[in-house]
């Protein structure tokens, strides 16, 4: 029996199911809300269902979750500090 | 049974290399992500009119081709993963469903770009229309490099070249194609609906 085997990385196809309806989910979530009339807390609402989205794809497909910390970290941070970014630029946008 | 009392050993999913290539790419999109959002906290209003005609059903059905391939992607990792030594090829169906999906991805971004140019939009048009133009184009230019090593690894799996014994190559296209969908997780917010 191989090490892989042995450490199944890319989890169950069960759970890549429920992750990718999910994912569905929230994307058709996204969607409906553009409809709505703009501002801080639906920004704010987009930006963490984005947040949400891609810890999603990066723990799970990227297979993260079975990562040393470093680079569980250093994707996390990309994500946060992206989202991090645009809110302060948003909200810069509101307040020029 | 001793399997799964096995604590699982930490590892990277492929090559250490595409990984710090993928870092790479995500610093670059971060910076550009960056500045289309300092862009339009000075023309915020200019923005949000601009935006209001982009076809954001087109954005949201490309966001699910996106996740639909990754998904599939995944499923033939696991295949191969799961498979015995060369039988991978018993993923490869996975791995076309994935390249169709992407194809449909082009489609979808090709008829989008057809409409913005017959309606007269171009990169000099506004600044949104700048930042619109050329973060979804650096985007589109991923997804094609995207697809061609999706269709490098189905060619891969069909040869019997990927199984148990030997999952580096895929798992490192895999890795490639995840961030391409990462990317446009932000990329269709960010440009297609926060205003």
């Amino acid at each position: 029996m191989s090490s892989t085997e042995l450490n199944p990385t890319h989890g169950s196809p069960g759970r890549t199911l429920a992750v990718w309806f999910g994912l569905c989910v929230a994307t058709v979530t996204t969607w409906r809300l553009g409809e709505q009339a703009g501002g801080a807390v639906l920004t704010a609402l987009l930006l963490g269902i984005a947040l949400v989205k891609g810890r999603l794809v990066a723990y799970e497909f990227m297979a993260l979750r079975h990562a040393p910390l470093l680079w569980r970290a250093l994707l996390s941070g990309w994500l946060c500090v992206v989202c991090l970014l645009i809110g302060l630029a948003y909200w810069k946008g509101l307040n020029p | 049974m001793h399997a799964t009392t096995t604590l699982p050993q930490r590892r990277l999913a492929g090559d250490l290399a595409i990984w710090f290539f993928i870092l790479a790419e995500l610093l670059a999109f971060g910076v550009f992500f960056a500045a289309y959002a300092f862009a339009r906290a000075r023309h915020a209003a200019e923005f949000d009119v601009a935006q209001q005609a982009l076809n954001r059903d087109a954005g949201a059905l490309n966001t699910l081709l996106l996740l639909s391939a990754s998904a599939l992607v995944v499923r033939a990792v696991q295949g191969a993963q799961a498979g015995q030594a060369g039988q991978g090829r018993r993923a490869a169906p996975w791995l076309l469903g994935a390249i169709v999906c992407g194809l449909g991805f082009v489609g979808v971004k090709l008829g989008e770009y057809a409409g913005a140019f017959a309606a007269g939009v171009s990169l000099s048009s506004s600044v949104f229309h700048m930042f619109y133009l050329s973060l979804t184009f650096f985007h589109f230019m991923h997804v094609l490099l995207g697809l061609v090593i999706l269709a490098v690894l189905w060619a891969g799996l069909l040869a019997g070249r990927y199984g148990p014994d030997n999952l580096n190559g895929l798992e490192s296209g895999a890795a490639y194609w995840h961030m391409v969908d990462l990317v446009w997780l932000i990329l269709f917010p960010l440009v297609y609906v926060i205003h």
